[in-house]
Parts: structure tokens; sequence; C-alpha cells
């Protein structure tokens, strides 16, 4: 089938767009970034998804499928670009796929979309509501694209729509919002909290998008890889060291001492757990992570070794 | 690391009889961890063995392995009635088994409480929690009682207060037997004689518990365990409200029948009918 990638120049988005090479797929690509070892058959557009350019990639090609993987986290891009990305993409690619008469959808979400508190339950399902916009503003608009997609279940029937919201990725690439809080040497942590932290392999991530892709998924589905682990022996497993602060003082801190630069809602993901319940996916797919939580840490150290 | 010199060798060996799928790092897919179990169990058994000398009677009747709910009295101040219930089950049974407890709100809230209840597998007492874990085989704790039946004053020790209707509809959901249990003890070592909002307030708690002598410690009391035989109702969770109360009394009256039993064989007099504190 053709698939049509919005976002494969990132780290997912080029394992997912050989992944459907090797597969026999057809890749189109959409994307600012350049992706200089792109395969000579993937077809790469310079575009923004908002741009008429866009829109002119989807009337040319007709693509089968759409695999949405243009969204961005805080870490990358600040408020108001975030919004016009995030919310105003994901807007694009819907109304573009049901113009152009594309058959399926997939929207690659964030398993942060419930948030973090001290009150919400430990392994969330599909249906459980966006807690992340009262405890992490900065996950709204995330959330809010992420609710978007999901809404053209009912307005777009025809659309096989499917919404995934994934994990965080750990492995060699060290891309992502979790591998780049393990970055250096020292991880900060919430004196006397020590939450479970979720994440997958890259590979794993990449394969089970295919996964919901090649089995034409329809819904909102959970997507996670091996159980949770706590982040205090997640930081010691990838040769770092954990520094729990009181909580005041590591507010002051952010951004200062080579730690990471954090909105003040990120604190509620470094003391309380987002963990998901991905049983409706492995039901429905029959998916199971190839990498285990030990697998995933040790690639990480070996790409990624502590500087002395 | 200097922890692990504070293990036993004992619970280090029960430890690894304890049925739960932990991984290669240790822990399970709720986050329990065997060095915090480890630790918990050790620094505990002192407490258990020999300064409140608990005994325990019907343990038999907790199923080996299997989805099952404890529900029984609060007796004490503090939680030291719960501690003692996960205890008895990991050191009376074999294999032994870890007891979850469905914990007051207040105790995710504050630090290192929150990592320890987290690490041992005690979680805050969400309906969702409950279900899953029930779903997972696991053996729950419940003080249907709640926060009211901690508050109870020295004198209304033997007493039950209002028991919520909750853990019933969620057993039956689950089709989980009902084991019920009665605490004596927790009363004597920890007498109330008053709760203090403002001090909770300050704490994060809903209230704090004073004793005649001030200090928030418990006396070296013996303490005692009832198990009684598990309970089935032949419903699914979805009966009425009046149902469901008849049941969830049919249980209390269990309960209360075992208190007054252990304080006939302990030489007290149990107090009747319901106490005070609701």
């Amino acid at each position: 089938m053709k698939v049509l990638i919005p976002g494969i120049s990132g780290v997912i988005g080029r394992i997912v767009a050989r992944d459907l090479l090797e597969h026999g797929h057809e890749v189109i690509g959409i994307d600012r970034r350049p992706w200089e070892a792109a395969p000579k058959s993937v077809e790469m557009h310079d575009t923004d998804i908002r741009k008429r350019a866009a829109e002119e990639v989807f009337r040319r090609v007709r693509p089968d499928a759409v695999v949405h993987l243009a969204t961005v986290t805080h870490l990358v891009a600040a408020t108001e670009e975030r919004y016009r990305i995030n919310l105003g993409g994901t807007r694009a690619v819907f109304e573009h796929a049901r113009t152009y008469g594309v058959k399926q959808c997939l929207f690659v979400g964030r398993h942060t979309y419930y948030g973090a508190g001290p009150d919400t339950p430990l392994y969330h399902s599909e249906e459980d509501p966006p807690m992340a916009v009262t405890t992490f503003p900065e996950l709204a608009d995330l959330v809010a694209a992420d609710l978007y997609a999901t809404t053209a279940l009912w307005r777009a029937p025809q659309l096989t729509t499917c919404v995934l919201r994934m994990t965080y990725t750990l492995g060699p690439t060290g891309h992502g919002t979790l591998s780049t809080f393990l970055r250096g040497r020292r991880v900060p942590g919430v004196l006397g909290f020590d939450p479970l932290f979720q994440y997958m392999h890259e590979e794993d991530a990449a394969s089970a998008i295919v996964l919901a892709l090649e089995e034409g998924l329809r819904g909102v589905f959970n997507v996670a890889g091996p159980s949770p682990v706590p982040l205090s022996l997640l930081v010691e497993a990838a040769g770092r060291r954990f520094v729990p602060l009181p909580e005041a003082l590591l507010l002051r801190l952010f951004g200062r001492f080579g730690l990471p630069r954090l909105p003040p809602g990120a604190l509620s993901h470094i003391k309380y757990p987002v963990v998901i319940d991905d049983k409706l996916f492995r039901q429905a797919t029959g998916f199971a992570p190839r990498v285990d939580e030990t697998q995933c840490i040790t690639e990480f150290l070996e790409a990624f070794p502590p500087r002395a | 690391m200097a922890l692990s010199l504070l293990y036993d060798d004992e619970v280090l060996e029960r430890l690894e009889r304890l049925e739960l799928p932990f991984n290669r790092l240790g822990v399970d897919p709720y986050g329990v961890t065997k060095r915090h179990l480890a630790l918990a169990f050790s620094l505990t058994k002192g407490l258990y063995r020999n300064y409140f000398g608990v005994s325990v009677q019907g343990a038999g009747n907790v199923p080996a392995r299997g989805r099952a709910m404890l529900i029984g009295n609060h007796s004490g101040g503090v939680a030291i009635d719960g501690l003692m219930v996960i205890l008895s089950m990991f050191w009376e049974l074999d294999p032994p088994r870890l007891a979850q407890g469905m914990v007051e709100k207040f105790l995710n809230r504050v630090a290192f409480a929150s990592l320890f209840s987290n690490r041992t597998g005690q979680f805050t007492g969400l309906p969702e929690h409950c279900v899953r874990l029930l779903e997972d085989e696991r053996l729950l704790m419940v003080f249907p009682e709640g926060a009211r039946g901690t508050a109870k004053l020295y004198r209304e020790r033997h007493s039950l207060v209002n028991f919520g209707t909750g853990f019933l509809r969620l057993a039956l959901k689950a089709r989980a037997p009902i084991v019920p249990f009665a605490f004596l003890g927790g009363g004597e070592a920890f007498p109330t004689v008053w709760n203090s909002q403002t001090l909770g307030r300050l704490v994060g708690a809903p209230y704090v518990p004073i004793t005649a002598y001030l200090a928030p410690i418990p006396l070296p009391v013996s303490m005692e365990v009832y198990y009684g035989e598990p309970l089935r109702f032949p419903g699914d969770g979805d009966e009425d409200d009046p149902v469901i109360q008849a049941w969830v009394d049919q249980v209390k009256d269990r309960i209360r029948d075992m208190i007054a039993e252990g304080c006939r064989r302990r030489g007290v007099t149990p107090a009747l009918g319901d106490g005070g504190g609701r």
C-alpha cells in the first residue's frame, strides 16, 4: 500500500519507513527536516504539513494510508509554535485524508496524555480522561491533537482512524523525552518519590505502528513495551547518578547546573507515574515487544555512556 | 548497597517463595520491588514476633493462591493493624503471600510514605486498583471502616463503625472470596484519647491521633488476628443497594462475632453494637 508519513525524518519515522519498505509498501515522506540517508525509493517532500504544497502531495500521490508523526513536545518547540504544529498540523492531515480518499489514518500520540498525579490509578485504560491538561499544562496541545484525531472516528466514518498512545522510547538513538532526561551524568528526582517509568525500544515502537497499519486497526489504543521500572533503578542501570532533591529546591534548579530545563508541570511526571494498560492493543494485534526493559537501558548506555 | 546489611536471612528465603512475577530487575508489574520488601519485612520482623508478639489463628482460611479480599476491623490509631495483617500473611502462610492494602489517599502525597507504600504494593484505595489487582489474582486487604475506623478512641476499640459498601460490589464483580478477619490489641497498643485535625492539616493527613502519654509510639501489647472462613455471595455486583447492604451487614456481623470471641479469650468485655466515631 501507498503510505504517506508526515514527520518521516524523526527517529521513529525513519524506522517505520524502513520497515514499511521491507514489507513491500510504497513510502512517501513529508518533513521540513532533512533525511540525507533516505532510501532512494522514498519520495521525500520538504514542506510543512500545513502548507499548500503538502496538500498538493495528497492530491497527486493519493496515498492509501497516512501515519501522522509530525507532532512535537515542549522540549522541542515553544508554546505558540507547538499549538500550530500539533493542532494545526493534525487538523490538516485529517482534512486532506478525507478530501483525497485516504482509507486509513494513524495518529501517533503519547501516553503522557493521561497525566501524572497522586490520585490517578496506576494503570490507565483507553477510557481514562486526559488529566495531563491540569497536571502539566504544556501537554495540553498534544492532548488536544489526540482528542481531535479521535473525533475522526465519528466525523469521518469512511476513514479507518487509529490513535496510538505510546510510552516513551528508550534505546540506542537517545531520542525522545525520556532519553533526553537521562542524558546527563546526574539525573534529578524528587526526594521521597520514585515513580514508575514505562518505555519501549524504538524498533518495537516502529513495529507496533506498522502492525497497527497492516492490521487496519480502528479505534484508540495504548501501546506499551515491557513492564514499568522505578526511576531510580532506571537511572542507576543507565550508569547515571540519581539525585533526589527536595521539591522546592528542584523547581529553582531546573535549567541550571546541567539540569534539564523543565516546566514546573514536568515535576508531577517525576513524582508520580504514568503507566498504561496495553491489553487491548496486544489482543487486537498480537503485538509483543522484542526488547525487554533491561536491554533497552543497556543499548542506551552503550550509545550514550555518561561523560566522565 | 549498605541497606542490604539489614536484610534478614529468613526474610530473603521467604521472599524467594513469594509468588509474584518479578522481572530481571526484581520489580513486579506494579513496581513492587524485592529490595523494598526485603527491607520492610526485615525491619518489622522484631515488631511482629517480639514487640507485639502477634498471634494468628485461622491463617489457613486464606486461599493459598488466587484472588481474595481480606476484610476486617480497624484497631489502633495508626495503620499498625494493616501492617500486622500484611506481616501475618508473609510469616504464617506457606508459600507466603503479599497482602496489598487499599491506602488512604493522603499517603501518596507525602514524601517517602508515597515511595515506600508504592514499592511494597500498598496503593491508594481506588476502585480501579481494587479491580485490577483482583483480576491479577492478588490478595487484597481492605478496612471498610476507612479513616473513621482508625479514628476510634480507646474506649471504642472493640466497636465497629459504619462499613462502606464499595468493597462488596467490587468483590462480587471480580468473583473474589471475602476472608473476614478480626484484629485485637491495636486499641490497647495505641490508646487514642483524642484526634487532632489541626495537627493532621499540618502533615497532610485527615487527623493525628493523640495518646494518653502524648508520644505517638505504640505500647508493647500482644495483638491477635483471627481469620474466618471465606464468605461468598450469590451476586455479580449489579444488585440494588439494599441487597448489597444486607450482605455487607453479614460480613460485619461475622467480624463482630470474631471480635467478641477474641475478647472472651483475652478476658475483656467487648463493646456491644456500633461504636461512635461516625
